[in-house]
């Protein structure tokens, strides 16, 4: 059976990580409210979505 | 393979999403806008859309053919009445999808599907 003949160094391990990365979601600024939204998708913050058009009431 | 396959199966049998379409246009004509999964708006639109086309037109045969779907005689003639009428220029795209982005504890993509021209009495009722 295949098995490894050496253990992995540190710096190798290390290495292959280092393309475990995440990126942060893209966002846009609402045309409304100007606060970073995602795109396609209705403010969280204001509720528009479009023309000024409304959608959900913001809570507190 | 599932070349060609359309439609998701939303994790239901074939019974339940039956009955889950259903469920999903009868709380459409009745609110006119509901919030859903994006999956299941998606998935719902098409359905919903025919029943309103069928609604366009009020002959006893396209009631049946309607009631088929939705039993509920008092929304059957809301719907012939008031929701069919409106869309007798339109041809097609009564509903709009809206998407919300995602819900916390399994962050499903959330959505708000409802119709194009929405009664104003209904509007009236949500604001208040
Ligand atoms: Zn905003």
């Amino acid at each position: 059976m295949a098995v490894p003949k050496r253990r992995t160094s540190k710096s190798r391990r290390d290495k292959r990580r280092t393309h475990w990365v995440l990126n942060a979601p893209a966002t846009n600024p609402c045309p409304k409210c100007a606060k970073p939204r995602l795109p396609h998708r209705v403010c969280p913050h204001c509720g528009y979505y479009k023309d000024n058009q409304v959608l959900e009431v913001k809570e507190s | 393979m599932r070349h060609r396959k359309t439609g998701r199966k939303l994790g239901r049998t074939a019974a339940h999403r039956r009955a889950l379409k259903r469920n999903l246009a009868e709380a459409i004509f009745r609110h006119e806008r509901v919030k859903t999964t994006l999956a299941k708006a998606k998935e719902i639109r098409p359905y919903v859309e025919k029943l309103i086309t069928l609604s366009r037109r009020d002959t006893v045969h396209a009631r049946r053919m309607f009631a088929r779907d939705i039993q509920d005689r008092k929304l059957i003639q809301r719907v012939f009445s008031e929701i069919g009428p409106r869309y007798q220029n339109r041809p097609g795209g009564y509903t709009r999808v809206l998407k919300l982005g995602t819900r916390h504890g399994d962050g499903a993509e959330m959505a708000i599907i409802e119709l194009v021209e929405r009664s104003p009495v209904i509007e009236a009722e949500r604001s208040t």
